[in-house]
C-alpha cells in the first residue's frame, strides 16, 4: 500500500502538515517496506484549485491512501473519485501518523472536513 | 469620461462619493455603474426603477463520456485546476473554472462541450433626477465576480453617456482591477487613519501599475492622524476634496439618503471636484505614490 502524508519538511521523521492542498511536501511511504520518498507539492503556491491539483498529483503517483489534517470539498471529491482513502491526523510526525494508520488508530474521512475556500478576495474591513 | 471610485479599505465612503458626485453633475446625464457585484448598495441611495435585465454566465466544460478516453490532457492544460482526471474519470469543478476554453481546444477526442453556468444578473434603470443606473448582482455563494463586472462594463442599456461613474468594490484584488481598468481617472476615497493610509498606498500603487491618473478624497476628515495628508503631499497625489467627520452625515447615510440630498451645500463642492478631475485628466498627471 502506497501512503501519502502531507508534511512540513521532506523527511519521514518530520512534522505532519495539517493542510492537504497547501502542504509543502508529500512523504510517500510503502507501508510494507517503510521505504519512503518526499515530493514537493506542486500545488503549494497555486492561485486557486490547490486541493484539486494536489489530488491529481497524488492520483498520478499511484497513491492509495492519504493522511492529512483536513480535506476540503474539492480535494475530497477528487480523492474519492480516484479511489484514494483519506485519513485524518491531528498532528505529530509523519512516521507516527503512518504507525497510527497501521494500528487502525486514525479516523477514516467520509466527507470533507474543512469548508470551501476561495482565492483571497482582499475585501476591506469595516464596510459601512 | 470614465471616473472610477475605489478605496482599498472598505467602508471609507466610495458609494457616498460616487452617488453624490453623480447627483451633483446630473445635468451631464451621468451613467453610474455599481461594480461591487458581491455587495451592491448604490441602488439603496439612488433608488432606480430597474426595467432592463441581462443574465451573466460563463462557459464551462461538459465531458462527453462516450468520446472521452481519460487521457488527462484537459487536466494538464487547465491553469486553474478545475478539471481532474483520476481513475479514468473526468471531474469538473465549476467554481474553479475561469471559462478560458483551453480544455476543449486541447482535447484530442473533441469530447469537451461547453455549457453555460449562470453567475449573476445585470440590472439597469433610471434613478432619481434622471440618473442612469446599472449594477451587477453576483449569485449568492458565487466566487467569480470578474466576468460579471466585465459584462457590466460592456453592457449598453443606455445611449452613451458623457460621464460614466464606476463604484468599485473595496480591496485591490481582481474585481477592483477589472472595475478601474479603462477608467480615465480613479478617485481614491481614504480615511485618515493608519489602516486607511495602509490601504490607500495599496490602491494608489494599483492605479500606478495600471497607468491610471488618480486623486484622493479624504473622508471622515478630522479623525485619525496626518499620515494620509503627509503621504499624499510627499508622493504628489492630489487631495481633491475633504468631507469632515460629522455624525449627521453618518445618520443621513444610515437612513439611505445621499450626502448631497441631506446637505445641499455639498453640491457645489462635488461640482468643483468634477471640474478638478476634468482639468487633471486634461494634463494626464499620474499618481506617484
Amino acid at each position: 500500500m502506497k501512503v501519502a502524508i502531507s508534511a512540513v519538511q521532506p523527511k519521514f521523521e518530520g512534522e505532519l502538515e495539517r493542510r492537504f492542498g497547501r502542504c509543502a511536501y508529500f512523504v510517500l511511504v510503502d507501508a510494507e517496506t517503510r521505504e519512503w520518498e518526499s515530493l514537493s507539492n506542486p500545488a503549494v503556491e497555486a492561485r486557486g484549485g490547490a486541493g484539486t491539483q494536489a489530488a491529481q498529483f497524488l492520483a498520478d503517483q499511484g497513491v492509495q491512501t492519504v493522511i492529512s489534517g483536513d480535506f476540503g470539498p474539492n480535494a475530497y471529491a477528487a480523492l474519492e473519485t480516484a479511489g484514494i482513502s483519506m485519513y485524518k491526523a491531528q498532528g505529530g510526525r509523519v512516521n507516527e501518523a503512518l504507525e497510527a494508520l497501521l494500528a487502525e488508530r486514525l479516523e477514516c474521512v467520509a466527507s470533507a472536513t474543512s469548508p470551501k475556500r476561495h482565492r483571497g478576495g482582499g475585501r476591506g474591513f469595516g464596510r459601512g | 469620461m470614465i471616473i472610477a471610485v475605489a478605496s482599498g479599505k472598505g467602508g471609507t465612503g466610495k458609494t457616498t462619493v460616487a452617488t453624490s458626485l453623480a447627483l451633483a453633475i446630473s445635468e451631464s446625464s451621468p451613467v453610474i455603474l455599481d461594480c461591487d457585484v458581491e455587495a451592491p448598495n448604490a441602488h439603496l441611495f439612488l433608488k432606480p426603477q430597474f426595467d432592463q435585465r441581462q443574465q451573466v454566465s460563463m462557459p464551462i466544460p461538459k465531458v462527453d463520456e462516450n468520446r472521452c478516453t481519460g487521457c488527462g490532457r484537459c487536466a494538464e492544460v487547465c491553469q486553474f485546476h478545475a478539471i481532474v482526471v483520476v481513475a479514468g474519470k473526468v471531474l469538473v469543478f465549476p467554481e474553479l473554472c475561469h471559462g478560458c476554453g483551453s480544455c476543449g481546444l486541447n482535447c484530442p477526442e473533441e469530447a469537451i462541450l461547453e455549457v453555460s453556468r449562470p453567475l449573476g444578473v445585470l440590472e439597469a434603470g433610471t434613478a432619481m433626477v434622471g440618473i442612469r443606473f446599472s449594477h451587477g448582482v453576483l449569485n449568492i455563494g458565487e466566487p467569480m465576480a470578474v466576468p460579471v463586472i466585465r459584462q457590466l462594463k460592456h453592457w449598453k442599456p443606455f445611449p452613451n453617456g458623457e460621464v460614466v461613474i464606476r463604484d468599485a468594490p473595496p480591496g485591490t484584488s481582481c474585481p477592483v482591477v477589472e472595475s478601474i481598468r479603462g477608467a480615465d481617472f480613479v478617485l481614491l476615497v481614504a480615511e485618515p487613519t493608519p489602516f486607511g493610509l495602509h490601504d490607500l498606498r495599496l490602491a494608489a500603487q494599483l492605479t500606478r501599475d495600471l497607468d491610471l491618473s488618480a486623486g484622493v478624497v479624504v473622508n471622515r476628515d478630522g479623525i485619525g492622524d496626518a499620515g494620509v495628508d503627509e503621504t499624499c503631499r510627499q508622493e504628489g497625489l492630489p487631495i481633491l476634496m475633504r468631507i469632515p467627520f460629522d455624525r449627521r452625515i453618518g445618520e443621513a447615510i444610515a437612513q439611505g439618503r445621499t450626502l448631497v440630498e441631506s446637505f445641499p451645500e455639498y453640491i457645489p463642492r462635488f461640482r468643483e471636484l468634477y471640474t478638478r478631475i476634468l482639468s487633471l485628466t486634461g494634463k494626464r498627471q499620474k499618481a506617484t505614490l
